[in-house]
């Protein structure tokens, strides 16, 4: 059944598009936490003519993101008493009155090349002091993109910690039509704007990873009929194969410094964990096992590489150092546990565990295995932290579709971002761009 | 196999289409003569069915034959084939014996349950199994191509028991 028309028909389905727009995630708020700061974003004054308005409201972003969060609760606007923006004095004593301790004004000008040039103040109210303030040029296009940083600069003025707002997440999506579905990989800023498809396919693509610098994805692609492993520039759409030997290529896991890859393959036989120097392309086996070892993950320091094995029976997490040596198993917690990855300080693993037949995402320290179950899904899994750690997006299958949701590391917060139809899945949100 | 089925379907439209012919013809001339065997009243018409075992087209497609079965399931996280499952590949091993300028890919699937990458490694399981039991009868390894789909490509789409034990499979595809 394997005919050259088939063949040449399915690689014409393959289609390279940078950046084919397509229907935005809608983030829903599904658990707040409590004791979230109060704090009042004010409406970003626009002083150019009304017809020039901006498409994006630079003050509902910079809202919206610091109540996703969860560290925030956003005032709305109508329980506003005064509007200022930053070139206006503040009357402290409007924000008291309802409880606001943190205060946003801004304002966005037009400049001469069509562009923008955003003024922003933060002010401790009850101190009736401004705590940090920016005038930030930018363009139409990176409008968004701007907002989300200043969101940023606000988050960690106020938390201690750097914020993850301007960030984007890679994710697959399926959409089923007329009895074929269409697998694709797409990217979309961290609040579900901007999707965008990179790869698309009638063949299965799966397990994107995001290069160090946020510039590529190492993802596996089926469109040969066959998996391999590819690795493609974000912004350019161009791409080379990585590896498509005999049997698996899976899996591929990039080294904090960019430089080696991690990756399954099953070409001696069974599933093993490799690594490839990616100048080189030299492979180095690190796991020699008969049973099934797949899912490496790196730690931030280069220096350990876990793993998911079923050596023991059910799958569980190992860890190797990248120098080579025996895997030590980590975890014990649960039925199994498996596709574990590392928190950015390094200090916790976040994986899938199975309790009574249900998968769930949970965090183990490394440290003194302290294990918590952060979701209450029935099919919960490929978690994937956000750059600063506080947020932990993954997959759920719930009411017969699969899509996206978030919770917070410690498990208070969480958000549903759903796809108008078809199933999302496998998110792994990027490292900070630049 | 998508092609297979459609070419039943097609197959079974047009013999639907010309029995309904015949009947309104028949409707249309009580006295029509046909070339089936008439009894008495002529309200019943006979004919003689294909021996079982005559079929004269390819072997892998003779419904009565376990050769027709290509598709065995499996358990829940095994790749352990199912005793219900040694008949049709044994039919398989002797055919492909006997037909040694045959050769097949076996694709292994799994359900929705499990990380992917790991289903990818449990389908690959899977597949070899099968691959094992060939060569096990007989059959050179070099015939036998083998790939895992792991979860990525359900036989049915639901989120059940039902859809996931249809899902726990493996493929011979010739």
């Amino acid at each position: 059944m394997k005919s050259v028309f088939g063949l040449l028909v399915s690689m014409m389905l393959i289609c390279l598009l940078p950046f084919k727009v397509s229907a935005n995630l809608v983030i829903e708020i599904t658990q707040g936490a409590e004791g979230a700061l109060p704090v009042a974003v004010v409406p970003f004054k626009w002083t150019g003519p009304a017809a020039e308005l901006p498409l994006h409201d630079v003050g509902k972003i910079i809202s919206d993101d610091l109540e996703r969060s969860g560290r925030f609760s956003p005032l709305t606007e109508d329980k506003m008493l005064s509007r200022p923006s930053s070139n206006d004095t503040v009357d402290f004593r409007d924000w008291r009155v309802i409880g606001i301790e943190n205060l946003v004004v801004g304002l966005v000008q037009p400049n001469s090349t069509g562009g923008y040039l955003i003024n922003f103040k933060l002010y401790d109210v009850y101190r009736g002091e401004q705590i940090t303030g920016f005038s930030v040029p930018t363009t139409a296009r990176s409008l968004r993109t701007t907002a989300h940083q200043i969101a940023d600069t606000i988050y960690e003025t106020l938390t201690g910690e750097k914020g993850a707002f301007a960030t984007r997440i890679a994710y697959v999506t399926s959409i089923k039509k007329g009895g074929q579905k269409t697998i694709a990989l797409k990217i979309a800023d961290a609040d579900g704007y901007n999707p965008e498809t990179i790869v698309e396919s009638k063949e299965p693509i799966m397990s994107p990873a995001w290069s160090p610098d946020g510039q590529k994805l190492a993802y596996v692609s089926f469109e040969k009929r066959q998996p391999a492993i590819y690795i493609q520039e974000v912004y350019t759409g161009r791409r080379v194969k990585i590896t498509s030997f005999k049997g698996i290529n899976g899996a591929p896991a990039w080294s904090p410094d960019g430089r080696n890859l991690a990756m399954t393959l099953s070409k001696d036989g069974n599933p093993d964990i490799y690594v490839m120097n990616l100048n080189t392309k030299k492979l180095r086996k690190l796991s020699k096992h008969w049973g099934i070892d797949t899912e490496p993950a790196w730690s931030p320091d280069g220096k350990y590489i876990v793993f998911t094995s079923d050596r023991s029976g059910l799958p569980q997490v190992y860890r190797v150092p990248v120098s080579g040596g025996s895997p030590e198993r980590l975890t014990y917690e649960g039925e199994s546990n498996a596709r574990a990855s590392y928190s950015p300080d390094g200090k916790s693993l976040v994986m899938v565990t199975r309790i009574n037949g249900n998968y769930r995402i949970a965090a183990q320290e490394l440290a003194n295995r302290q294990f918590r179950v952060l979701t209450n899904g029935k099919l919960d899994e490929s978690p994937s932290f956000a750059p600063n750690g506080s947020m932990i997006i993954y997959s759920t299958t719930t009411r017969g579709n699969t899509e996206l949701s978030a919770v917070s590391f410690d498990g208070r917060v969480r958000q549903r971002l759903a796809l108008q139809s078809g199933d999302v899945r496998e998110p792994v949100w990027s490292p900070r761009l630049q | 196999m998508k092609f297979k089925a459609m070419h039943w379907v097609l197959i079974l439209t047009a013999v639907l289409f010309f029995s309904g012919c015949e009947s309104m013809m028949k409707s249309g001339d009580s006295s029509a003569d046909g070339a089936t065997v008439s009894e008495g009243d002529g309200s019943a018409s006979t004919s003689g069915a294909s021996r079982y075992g005559d079929w004269s087209g390819n072997p892998l497609d003779n419904p009565n034959s376990p050769l027709y079965t290509k598709v065995i399931y499996f358990d829940f996280d095994t790749s352990d084939i199912r005793s219900e499952f040694y008949e049709v590949l044994r039919a398989h091993s002797e055919y492909l014996v006997a037909n040694p300028q045959v050769s097949l890919t076996i694709e292994g699937h799994c359900d929705e349950r499990g990380t992917r990458e790991y289903n990818i490694g449990l389908g690959e399981r899977r597949a070899m199994t099968i691959k094992r039991f060939f060569e096990a009868e007989g059959v050179e390894g070099s015939r036998i191509n083998t790939i895992s789909y792991g979860e990525e490509r359900p036989a049915d789409d639901g989120h059940g028991e039902a859809s996931w034990s249809m899902n726990r499979r493996g493929e011979l595809l010739y």
